[in-house]
């Protein structure tokens, strides 16, 4: 049973050489490599790496956006006996130099120009780089640094050394072991310097094996791969899956045609973070609401039989003759056309992670007939912990425990994880992962959780945030952050409250959602700053919260983390200032500390506070923007216990 | 960092042209040459003759006085189709695409010299027509790439930004697969973000390419950036001409952008 991916690829090429494997849009048009074209490939790079000098137990480095090459070349990677390193194809060249540092990088394969010049800026630090492959050869023709190859390049000198050296690729290959590492992932490093964990071929192939056999996955899916190669989602689905399942990845065009991409393929099997899902419902929305008045009459009465019975009906439950005859209907006039739009129509099984979806998102996804799910897992287990099975899939849960994982709660409240997906160690650093796997195997995962009768796991908030108000009451900042996130004209939102008496709340608006809002009142604005600033806009914000206040007083134990005072933000949290990471979570403390003067003023109690902050441009450029900002109340409830009492 | 582009030989050469529009004198002596592979900028303020001189260039206007050499054969006035033919491409200063049609049909319009079969065939979609056909969709795709405007391939230009309506006149005149590309104020109106989009490809069409490029643009520090020499005209005369260090101190220059102090 236990494999590497190198054997896997090689066997869907012997058994069957001629099924699509991997396309990619390119003069656009849908190109298709085959099993067999996709094998060949992965050879010729494994020897072209080997001609290089490329040795058993090295790491190469990929920053590259979703390309064929990228997928090939992870595999290849792993057939000498290598290891993949994806990294984040938008972090800057600073941000890149720990990692290569770290991992003793001297090979590293670059999508384009853009990446080459990055690459090449950080080898002025580290000069251990010394090969940069490079897949689009646009911009590079006059570029004579040393050490820098084209795919083709490489791809031709791979040839030749096969030819020179016959049978070698096979013994390297052979060489290859379940238990060897197949991939090092960097975390994003929402607590200081990012670590590489180490996953092993087995565990990967176990846990995809797992998603696998839990959703039926077969040959005929396809799948649209365009979340970046460095998280472990996509490694999880396009990578590893892909593999063991042997359906066919499809590459998109450019990042800005995903959409357009998405509804030409129509994949079968889709795997989102909440906010593509939020994007997609926002657009809809918005299109929505600039329809004609009979249309949005439909549309509305149509949703709201679908939220009645949609989930029903897509979970097996029984529904009444008459309604079922009214979705089929609607189905037809409303949701068909709409899971089109949206490129879903021949969605059979979606996932989401990453982050918490709001209520009428998933909700109206799955109403809708998308069978969107939830999945629960992080890079040390490979995404892969608990996930949600057909027909008791729930909102507030992120399923039971995945085929060949255990799960256990601390005292403290921590979720622990034992089980194929758990992590080898953290590369280079044992202290590290002695900290997070004990004696007997059971991996931390620093999220707070609780396990219901079901055996379904409900996670709350990040172990290490939960704090405590002054007054003793539980503080989970995470919780109340998503609860306002859920709101389409809040985009982020930053809580403080550990040792203090009362909740303060930072807030990003949508540009894009309120924006529309604001049109829409006849409310003129001057861009970001200017908007997050009317006092119009601030009110509608303070709705929000009064509504998350409402629906907190009502929960047992969470009525005194009301949110007491909020601010809007002048400007959008950014992982190129760091205070987000690259996969858009809050670095709270980072941004406690950078925000400290409006920290300060919300507890003083002021309604007005300047500041000035630093931002830096895609390009590394540094400016700064300055703002006077408005404070205010937020409505808080009284307890529901009172009330009820 | 990188190797030097290699600049050729004249390619173009323009002597002593004059412009007349009844008493109004819009291009007087007008001489200077264009190298193979260079960018050259014609630089100047507003009605100094900039886009006269390229009209002339390009066969639109017939010159009163003067000739224009282009790759060795000599004429007194252009012909516009002749010109095109001879593998000189233009954009306009004032956007002039098909507003209805895509940003494909748009680029393909682009192919039209150098599309052979007949207009029957073509209808019909037939044998060589079709075969044709794919040959150009193929070479217009690789625009669309090089342009990086995938996104909207399909959308009617009508409909797009202004800058990327800029990116889609290039590439209608990059379809031409000119040897000379005139290009008028492309960063006309544009905001600066765009204008950086559009000096890249100007580059790049250079680079990639080897095009011979004539720019013509207001935006001084574009021209100083982007250009191998630099021509200046002030009220339809050459006050100044040679590399951008050259020009930029160029008393002249200063006193036609300035004024007098």
């Amino acid at each position: 049973m236990t494999t590497t991916f190198p054997h896997l690829l090689l066997r869907h090429a012997a058994e069957r050489p001629d099924a699509p494997a991997l396309r990619e849009k390119e003069y656009g048009i849908w190109q298709t490599r085959t099993w067999r074209e996709a094998a060949s490939t992965v050879r010729h790079m494994a020897c072209g790496l080997r001609a290089l000098g490329f040795e058993r137990g090295q790491n190469l480095a990929f920053v590259s956006d979703n390309r064929p090459h990228v997928y090939l070349g992870f595999v290849a990677v792993q057939s000498v006996g290598g290891v993949p390193i994806p990294l984040y194809q938008d972090a800057v060249a600073a941000e890149m130099v720990f990692v290569m540092q770290d991992a003793d990088v001297a090979f590293a394969f670059a999508e384009n120009q853009e990446q080459v010049d990055k690459l090449l800026e950080v080898r002025e630090s580290v000069p251990g780089i010394a090969h940069i492959i490079y897949d689009d050869p646009r911009g590079l023709r006059h570029y004579d640094q040393p050490g820098l190859v084209s795919t083709a390049d490489l791809l031709a000198l791979g040839a030749a050394w096969d030819r020179e050296h016959p049978g070698a690729w096979e013994a390297l290959a052979a060489q290859v072991a379940p238990d060897d590492v197949s991939v090092i992932l960097y975390t994003s490093g929402t607590t200081g310097q990012p670590k590489g964990v180490c996953q092993t071929h087995a565990s990967f192939i176990a846990s995809a094996r797992g998603g696998v056999e839990v959703d039926g996955l077969s040959p005929a899916d396809n799948v649209i791969s365009y979340l970046p190669p460095a998280w472990v989602g996509d490694h999880l689905f396009s990578t590893a899956q892909w593999l063991v399942a042997g359906f066919t990845i499809n590459c998109p065009e450019s990042a800005a045609t995903v959409q357009i991409d998405l509804r030409e393929i129509g994949p079968t099997y889709y795997f989102a973070p909440p906010r593509v899902f939020e994007g997609m419902l926002t657009s809809v929305s918005i299109r929505m609401e600039d329809a004609s008045a009979p249309k949005r009459w439909l549309f509305e009465r149509c949703m709201a039989l679908a939220r009645r019975v949609g989930a029903d009906l897509l979970d097996g439950r029984p529904v009444g003759g008459w309604d079922r005859f009214c979705y089929a209907l609607a189905d037809a006039a409303i949701y068909g056309p709409l899971r089109n739009v949206m490129g879903l129509s021949r969605i059979r099984v979606a996932y989401t992670a990453g982050a918490a979806i709001g209520p009428d998102l998933f909700r109206f996804f799955r109403s809708i007939g998308v069978n969107l799910k939830q999945l629960y897992g992080q890079t040390e287990t490979c995404a892969y912990v608990c996930i949600q099975r057909n027909g008791q899939v729930q909102l507030n849960t992120v399923g039971a425990a995945a085929p060949g994982i255990e799960l256990k709660i601390a005292d403290n409240g921590e979720v622990l994880v034992k089980g194929v997906s758990v992590l080898k160690e953290y590369y280079k650093r044992p202290d590290a992962t002695a900290e997070v796997i004990d004696a007997a195997g059971w991996f931390r995962t620093g999220d707070a959780g609780v396990i219901d009768a079901a055996g379904q796991l409900r996670i709350i908030d990040r172990a290490k945030d939960v704090g405590r108000l002054a007054g003793g009451a539980m503080f989970a900042p995470n919780y109340i952050e998503n609860k306002l996130k859920f709101f389409q004209y809040i985009k982020e939102a930053v809580c403080f409250g550990h040792g203090r008496d009362q909740v303060c709340a930072f807030v990003n608006i949508d540009f894009e959602a309120v924006g529309n809002w604001a049109e829409r009142q006849g409310l003129p604005y001057g861009g970001y700053v200017d908007l997050a600033a009317k006092p119009q806009v601030i009110a509608l914000i303070g709705d929000c919260i009064a509504q998350v206040n409402a629906d907190l007083a009502a929960e047992p134990g969470m009525a005194d983390t009301q949110v007491a005072r909020f601010l809007v933000l002048h400007k959008e949290l950014d992982p190129d200032d760091d205070e987000l990471t690259r996969t858009r979570k809050v670095r709270r403390k980072f941004v406690a500390e950078k925000y400290g003067v409006l920290v300060d003023a919300l507890y003083a109690g002021r309604t007005e506070q300047f500041i000035e902050t630093q931002v830096k441009f895609e390009d590394g450029r540094k400016g700064s923007v300055s703002a006077t900002l408005q404070l205010a109340d937020a409505r808080t409830y009284p307890a529901a216990a009172q009330r009820a009492a | 960092m990188t190797t030097p582009k290699k600049i050729g030989d004249v390619i173009l050469d323009v002597r002593n042209i004059s412009l007349r529009f009844g008493g109004v004198k819009a291009l007087t002596d007008i001489s200077f040459d264009v190298r193979e592979h260079e960018i050259r900028a014609i630089i100047g303020p507003n009605g100094a003759g900039k886009s006269s001189m390229l009209n002339c260039i390009n066969g639109v206007y017939a010159p009163q006085e003067g000739s224009i050499t282009f790759r060795g054969r000599t004429f007194s006035h252009m012909n516009s189709r002749q010109v095109a033919e001879m593998g000189v491409a233009r954009t306009f200063q004032n956007l002039a695409l098909f507003k209805g049609m895509s940003v494909i049909d748009n680029i393909m319009s682009g192919r039209n010299l150098k599309i052979k079969s007949n207009l029957l065939l073509q209808a019909l979609r037939w044998g060589p027509a079709e075969r044709e056909e794919i040959r150009h969709r193929e070479f217009v795709e690789r625009i669309i790439d090089f342009l990086e405007i995938q996104a909207w391939r399909k959308t009617p230009v009508g409909q797009l930004p202004y800058g990327l309506q800029k990116r889609v006149d290039l590439g209608r005149a990059l379809a031409m697969e000119p040897q000379v590309l005139l290009l008028d104020e492309p960063m006309a109106g544009m905001n600066v973000e765009e204008k950086q989009d559009m000096c890249r490809f100007v580059l790049d069409v250079n680079d990639e390419f080897g095009t011979t490029i004539v720019l013509i643009e207001h935006d001084m520090g574009v021209v100083m950036d982007i250009s191998d020499r630099v021509v200046v005209l002030d009220y339809g005369k050459k006050i100044g001409d040679g590399t951008p260090g050259d020009v930029r101190g160029n008393p002249d220059v200063i006193r036609a952008y300035l004024g007098n102090s």
